[in-house]
């Protein structure tokens, strides 16, 4: 309801001072010219060399917040060896946050959430693939654009449901004989992801 | 919306995020069917060689495979 807000304060701002340095624009909103006044200095002060780049050089700017709301969302998830949907669009993504699941639909608010070992499943029309993501994050932008970063990913059919059964009952043995707290916690762990694993499968 | 709930379990104990994430990720690879479980576990060995300055020169250079977690 308010996502617009921000922007329409900003460009008041910028109409009523248009020459004053507040109305900083946001990093998403920057254009990715270079800019001409210091490319200028530069050339007075070191002619032989190349004005060095800046990152807004390198990388192309976000796609700015539309006015109205996109149909689709776009998914960008990634692995640390492998990027499984770059600018994918679709329709929604369940993410498994530590706050609960969470719906994502084109025109979210901005948001970052943290994941747990859990669901994730990407809605494209009928089509509905599921992952089980280990743990990670979720970058949601204002422009319909979501970033999700995890550890581990695997399709849902790749997973054995007798190693998840063993692995249950091993780490639940080892949390009850656990000594110290660090022993405690990892076993804990090992408890939750298996559980939540066993969870997955079954429902 | 900042959360004011205590800090998680594994935190208390002492573990960093990336501990625990590791050791959450390492979970999810012992779980996987065959073919891909093997594939998962090759790529997280780390091959590097180690090789001591000893008086100014360096030592024969020692290769170690090691594959994170137990």
């Amino acid at each position: 309801m308010f996502r617009q807000a921000s922007r329409l304060l900003s460009r008041s701002v910028a109409a009523a001072s248009s020459k004053s340095a507040t109305s900083r624009a946001f990093s998403t909103e920057l254009p990715s010219t270079i800019d001409s006044t210091f490319v200028e200095a530069w050339k007075k002060v070191a002619p032989n060399m190349d004005p060095p780049q800046t990152p807004s050089s390198f990388m192309k700017a976000r796609p700015s917040t539309a006015s109205s709301i996109p149909t689709k969302l776009t998914v960008n998830f990634v692995l640390p060896y492998a990027s499984e949907l770059s600018g994918k669009e679709v329709d929604m993504v369940i993410i498994p946050a530590t706050t609960g699941q969470m719906g994502v639909l084109p025109g979210h608010v901005p948001t970052i959430a943290e994941l747990k070992p859990g669901i994730m499943s990407v809605h494209e029309g009928t089509d509905v693939k599921k992952y089980f993501v280990s743990s990670g994050f979720a970058f949601l932008h204002a422009n319909s654009v979501a970033d999700i970063i995890a550890i581990e990913a695997v399709p849902l059919e790749n997973i054995d449901p007798s190693q998840v059964q063993k692995g249950l009952a091993e780490f639940t043995q080892k949390l009850a004989s656990a000594a110290t707290d660090l022993e405690k916690a990892e076993a804990q762990i090992g408890v939750e992801v298996h559980s939540a694993i066993n969870a997955a499968l079954s429902g | 919306m900042a959360s004011n709930a205590a800090v998680p379990f594994w935190r208390a104990a002492g573990m960093t995020y990336i501990t625990y994430s590791n050791i959450c990720a390492k979970h999810v690879r012992n779980c996987l069917k065959e073919p891909f479980k093997a594939e998962a576990l090759n790529r997280e060995n780390v091959h590097f060689s180690i090789s001591k300055w000893v008086d100014g020169k360096a030592e024969k250079p020692i290769l170690r495979s090691d594959t994170p977690g137990v």
